[in-house]
């Protein structure tokens, strides 16, 4: 498989900030890829590296094999999609969309024609003679996305395309945005700091923390297997249990992750079938969600671990004593120490 | 187009104000059509066109007009190449001393008049720079640039900088960006600034008389005439040319950049 982008031990420093630190990372070609972090944690700054707007301080940087130092953005195969979408409100949707043939000096009949098929393909093919100030947000990003497909880029970078969006067009967006990725087959690399986009488009996602790349896995291995702490608490809502708790629980004596669904949960004092790892708790506070409950429980150590149990079990209360319990393999063991 | 609840007092003092500021335009008209031309009395005791005639022959007007137009010209070229570039540069980049470099491009409007003048004559006296119209032209951009720069800045400031970044992305090159992208986007701006500094430069007085040395722009020119008994609505009918020729790029000026944003620097 070829390497799409290929960062290595790159760098990027702004004064005494280290914005992107010693990352190395290869993405494939025609991969969706995820860049996953809290804000300031350094992944816009890797998509700015990849655009050619940032240069890095140090290291080495290839795209399709060739190196990307000094080369400025106008002449890289590489388009971008805006988080403010960054539209011209001067020219029409049809003259945005065919901007960037147009200084490349394609005459005029082609330019429209092959902007007008991209229009299409994001399904504004009627809107071309409008001005970005009369779409709505849904249809500004689309005239975005098309502006920039219509080069034809071996890459498309994606700056939180989807933040500006309520929700239910965010939902509908990603769908459509997976979907063109899978037609066109081009590499997306995709900037996010919500893990439920990240985890329900890319195929592989990495997890950014202060400049550096914590983890990098397919969305599965993110989820179930978190390398370390921070990925534990950033992505979803698994419980992060120090190392003491989880040698008393019967694990090794290692910070360990264990998600809620995986919980079982007995009342007071009940011995849990062998092969099952338990916890005595009590209940701080009790969620009703509908089909499920989720529970609050601390330990007497001190240890807060969710409970996410089925309605069906019955109603728990405030203060309630209970025997937690889990398969042995539910309980992973972090490689990573912070 | 009643407004309810204005009391009758504060109309009355709206219109006395406006009254005291245009019935005086009112009467540099009025003169310009008397038959009297040795003072000016009330009423007028004749009405003729015949001065308008008398302008048309005289060669001295001419020449200051002429000469007003061509400085005029010149220093709104001038004010518009180097206050676009200044503006550009303010907002776009980030350096030391940045605030104080700005609040340096706009003292010389802020600065009286006089005090540019007599910096200017200085200048030009300790480096033995003859006066010529390039003088003038110096002068006058002084003032000139910071209405183009605080007009442009302005439209800066409202532009999104990520479009700049997009025209790159797309392929463009750094002077394609500019000629595609910012170039439309700041072009009402640097009308409207370019227009205002026009009108500034073409009625400037102040500036003119300390560095013009012997030539006569049209203001100074009328200044003189004033002095002098005789002719006296000639005057008047280059004041009404002048209202005509700074009025109107004025309004224009105001109706292009109207959608809330301020054009900074029309007081002097």
């Amino acid at each position: 498989m070829t390497t799409a982008v290929s960062f290595q031990k790159i760098s990027r420093y702004f004064g005494p900030v280290r914005a992107v630190d010693d990352v190395t990372l290869d993405i494939a070609e025609g991969e969706f890829f995820a860049m996953l972090g809290p804000s300031g944690s350094g992944k816009t700054t890797c998509l700015r590296l990849i655009a050619g707007f940032e240069q890095p301080t140090s290291g080495h940087m290839e795209i399709f094999g060739v190196t990307s130092e000094g080369v400025p953005p106008y002449q890289r195969n590489v388009n971008t999609v805006f988080q403010d979408y960054a539209l011209f409100p001067h020219m029409t949707v049809l003259d945005n969309v065919a901007y960037g043939l147009m200084v490349k000096g394609i005459d005029k009949p082609t330019r429209h024609r092959k902007a007008l098929e991209t229009l299409t393909l994001v399904a504004l093919g009627s809107f071309g003679s409008r001005r970005p100030s009369q779409l709505s947000g849904g249809q500004r990003q689309r005239v975005a996305l098309a502006r920039a497909l219509v080069n034809e880029p071996k890459v498309l970078l994606l700056d939180e395309p989807l933040g500006a969006l309520d929700l239910k067009l965010r939902e509908q967006m990603q769908v459509e945005l997976k979907a063109l990725q899978r037609n066109l087959g081009i590499t997306f690399v995709f900037v996010t700091h919500d893990q439920g986009e990240a985890l329900s488009m890319a195929d592989r996602v990495a997890i950014f923390n202060d400049g550096k790349i914590v983890q990098v896995g397919s969305p599965e291995d993110i989820y179930e297997r978190p390398n370390t702490k921070f990925v534990a608490d950033f992505v979803g809502s698994s419980n992060v249990l120090s190392p003491a708790f989880s040698k008393s629980a019967g694990g090794p004596e290692k910070w360990a992750s264990l998600r809620p669904e995986k919980i079982g949960i007995l009342p007071a004092k009940v011995k849990p079938s062998p092969g099952q790892q338990s916890a005595s708790a009590k209940i701080v506070a009790a969620h009703y969600q509908g089909s499920i409950s989720r529970l609050n429980t601390r330990t007497a150590g001190g240890e807060t671990i969710n409970v996410s149990v089925p309605s069906s079990l019955g109603r728990f209360a405030e203060g309630d004593e209970v025997m937690l319990h889990w398969p042995k393999e539910a309980l992973h063991v972090m490689a990573g120490e912070a | 187009m009643r407004s309810e609840g204005s009391p009758l007092l504060l109309k009355i003092a709206a219109l006395a104000c406006v009254a005291f500021l245009h019935v005086p335009l009112l009467l540099i008209f009025l003169y310009a059509f008397t038959t009297e031309e040795k003072s000016f009395q009330f009423p007028p005791p004749g009405y003729t066109t015949k001065w308008f005639g008398v302008v048309w022959e005289r060669q001295d007007i001419w020449d200051a007009i002429g000469l007003s137009v061509k400085v005029a010209a010149i220093a709104t070229f001038l004010a518009v190449v180097l206050g676009t570039c200044a503006a550009a540069a303010i907002s776009r980049a980030k350096f030391f001393g940045r605030d104080h470099i700005s609040l340096l491009f706009i003292l010389p409007i802020a600065l009286p008049g006089i005090v540019t003048g007599i910096a200017l004559r200085s200048t030009f006296g300790i480096m033995d720079i003859p006066f010529s119209t390039w003088t003038i032209v110096l002068g006058h951009t002084t003032f000139c640039m910071v209405v183009v720069y605080n007009n442009v800045l302005a439209r800066f400031r409202r532009t999104s900088g990520s479009m700049i970044e997009a025209s790159m992305d797309l392929g463009a090159d750094g002077f394609q960006t500019f000629r595609y992208v910012v170039l439309p986007q700041i072009a009402s701006a640097l009308l409207a600034g370019g227009m205002l500094a026009f009108a500034l430069s073409f009625d400037e007085v102040i500036v003119t008389t300390f560095t013009a040395g012997q030539q006569s722009t049209l203001p100074i020119w009328m200044l003189n005439e004033l002095i002098r008994p005789r002719q006296r609505p000639i005057t008047n009918v280059v004041a009404i040319f002048v209202i005509a020729v700074t009025f109107i790029p004025i309004v224009a000026a105001y109706y292009l950049t109207r959608e809330g944003e301020h054009t900074g620097g029309t007081g002097k």
